[in-house]
């Protein structure tokens, strides 16, 4: 099937030669880093981890999303979705394997990496996260790629995939939480040290992923030839709808707790981000931009008539995904580190270096995601089915 | 070939014999003498204790004295790269407030706002960073010291944001040409890698207190064995009252301040 990769329009080449020029700008900017050591990064003693561990943390979300669509098909047989589980189980691929990079990326010594296997901590969260993002990946690509060549030969997949597919929705949720735990379980960071710490990760991926998904929909439908259907896209922006609620509602419970109980060690972090501490405002501008595009894209998906047209519906996901990927992707790691354990507020500025590696990534992920796309573009316009997978009916 | 039962008697009684002459033998030549700091006599070799901890009286350090950072940072080959972004330190000083937030108030007295104090790695009892290590690059001794492997240690520094005394520095450019002068006798690290204070292991093996506490002209910092009734620092704080950093955390800190 690969080689239906290589066949493309020309908006479709230029956009792969745009994502390899980015990879390559990122590949020279990080064998930059690998020379010099991770200083080329604004991250410093104080700010130990910035915007790789943040689109990591991030991203990792955008995995676990692709359950939203798994879920609902195969446990509810929710029809609609059949169509477009593989799109969602791509783009897990490809998210996992961006976090898995950005992880890489933020090491000190890459060359050592190995010895997280060599050496396993099993006290150790980071241990048991490698075990279950690459065990996802791993599902991920199975399961994706399996159904896809079916659909292609227009037979039945393997009895064995179906389990798989079960394994995957727990297997979802643990990635995120696993990450979550990384945070959630330090003596010293009481930004993070919330039990709502999972459960908010979750929220907030269940939103911002299927938000991803329905732009790529409707990019695929405007320029792919391929609809995935107005239902699913309606169905998706519910599911958008109600996790984003319930993301804007524990970050609110966050609030509620920090600033009613107005213990300073739990104040002071939620007031670096909204109002700056110290004189330092850094992310002041950004959160307060994540806040309104949350609540604006909140009430537009609220509204039916608002979210059943698709310009509308676009932008309010866009709303969604930079809401969140701010909250998360710039907001959340940094600001367990300011103020210091010592009290003192460094701030943090990413480099041109870190923002060119951080981008080379990204391109890597859209460079897969591109690719895995157009495989199941050219096997479903070849088929032309309305695809009713064997196994999703399941009875 | 085949073996009678006497020859086999005798193959299985020498091998026994060779487990047990080590353990028979080695304490003519492998004793080490237990030097307990506080007691005098010299040590012959190693300094061991079931637990090492120590007592900083800071009310005893002069204003911008730096001789035990100077003396451990010299020791152990710690570069000064000059910039907040990229520093190395092991044993520093800090306002009073920024050591013990919690017991600060505008009406304490001007000495002790304006005192600063060392702090270095705690060496706790129940240590986060090392139960967040991914590779056992750090790691508790039985005695008490939390160790770093440098060669272990892959830098993902999950370890610099489980510790919530700041005590530790990751190398983030290679640390070697800042260096003032090199001690051949202390490893140098590399870049990437994620370093803090060691309690001088590698003096005590050789008999040696901490470069920090001889440095002191004070004697404001001492060191020694906590679970030994009769030491000097068991008996300090027994009698002097005296403070942990973040104790409310559980991690159990062993750096005990007199102020």
């Amino acid at each position: 099937m690969l080689e239906k990769a290589l066949k493309g329009s020309r908006g479709y080449w230029i956009w792969i030669i745009f994502l390899l020029v980015m990879m390559t700008i990122g590949v020279l900017f990080y064998l930059h880093q690998l020379d010099y050591g991770l200083g080329v990064t604004g991250m410093s003693r104080d700010v130990s981890w910035g915007l790789y561990i943040a689109q990591f943390t991030f991203l990792v979300g955008v995995a676990a999303s692709a359950v939203m669509l798994v879920l609902p098909y195969y446990l509810h047989d929710y029809k609609a979705f059949g169509k477009i589980t593989v799109l969602g189980e791509f783009l897990a691929v490809a998210a996992v394997i961006m976090c898995i990079l950005f992880v890489f990326v933020d090491l000190g010594q890459p060359s050592r990496v190995m010895n997280v296997l060599l050496h396993p901590q099993p006290t150790s969260i980071l241990f048991w996260d490698m075990i279950v993002l690459s065990g996802y990946l791993l599902i991920n690509i199975i399961t994706g790629w399996m159904i896809l060549s079916c659909n292609r030969r227009e037979v039945p997949p393997p009895g064995w995939i179906k389990p798989l597919i079960y394994l995957s929705i727990p297997w979802a949720i643990s990635i995120h939480t696993v990450t979550a735990f990384i945070y959630a379980g330090l003596p010293g960071r009481s930004f993070w040290l919330t039990a709502i710490m999972a459960p908010r990760f979750l929220a907030s991926a269940f939103a911002s992923g299927p938000a991803l998904l329905i732009l790529f929909c409707l990019i695929l439908k405007r320029y792919g030839r391929f609809d995935a259907g107005d239902r699913a896209i309606q169905a998706l922006s519910k599911i958008v709808v109600y996790a984003l609620a319930a993301s804007i509602f524990f970050v609110l419970m966050e609030l509620f707790t920090a600033f009613y109980s107005q213990i300073p060690e739990q104040t002071r972090h939620f007031q670096y981000l909204f109002a700056g501490l110290d004189d330092h405002h850094n992310l002041v501008p950004w959160m307060w931009t994540s806040a309104v595009l949350a609540f604006a894209a909140l009430t537009m998906l609220i509204i039916p008539s608002i979210r059943r047209r698709e310009e509308w519906l676009a932008i309010a996901c866009v709303f969604v995904f930079v809401s969140l990927w701010i909250e998360k992707g710039l907001g959340l790691v940094v600001t367990g580190f300011i103020p210091s354990p010592l009290e003192t507020v460094t701030e943090y500025f990413p480099t041109g270096a870190e923002i060119a590696i951080t981008a080379g990534v990204w391109a890597i992920g859209f460079l897969i995601l591109t690719l895995l796309y157009k495989i199941f573009i050219s096997v479903y316009s070849e088929t032309g089915s309305d695809d009713n997978r064997p196994v999703a009916n399941g009875k | 070939m085949t073996t009678n039962r006497r020859e086999f008697l005798k193959i299985a009684g020498a091998s026994a014999l060779t487990l047990v002459t080590p353990s028979l033998l080695s304490p003519l030549w492998a004793r080490e003498t237990v030097r307990i700091p506080g007691q005098d006599f010299t040590p012959v070799k190693a300094l061991m204790a079931k637990r090492w901890a120590m007592v900083i009286d800071a009310s005893k350090c002069p204003p911008d004295c730096t001789d035990c950072i100077t003396a451990c940072h010299t020791v152990h080959n710690v570069p000064d790269f000059g910039n907040p972004k990229d520093e190395v330190k092991w044993i520093w000083t800090e306002p009073f407030a920024a050591v013990f937030p919690d017991e600060n108030h505008p009406y304490r007295e001007q000495g002790l706002q304006k005192m600063r104090l060392p702090v270095l790695c705690n060496h706790c009892e129940n240590p986060p960073c090392v139960r967040v290590c991914p590779t056992k690059a750090t790691f508790r001794r039985p005695d008490g010291i939390v160790m770093m492997d440098y060669h272990r240690c892959i830098g993902c520094r999950l370890c610099m944001a489980a510790c919530p005394y700041g005590a530790r520095s990751m190398n983030f450019r290679d640390p070697r040409p800042f260096i003032t002068k090199i001690n051949p006798d202390f490893p140098t690290r590399t870049k990437g890698v994620v370093e803090k204070c060691n309690f001088c292991a590698e003096r005590l093996a050789q008999g040696k207190l901490p470069a920090c506490v001889l440095a002191c002209r004070q004697n404001a910092i001492l060191f020694g064995d906590l679970n030994d009734s009769t030491s000097d620092i068991r008996k300090l704080i027994g009698k002097r009252f005296n403070l942990r950093r973040k104790a409310h955390l559980g991690t159990a800190p062993q750096i005990y301040y007199i102020l």
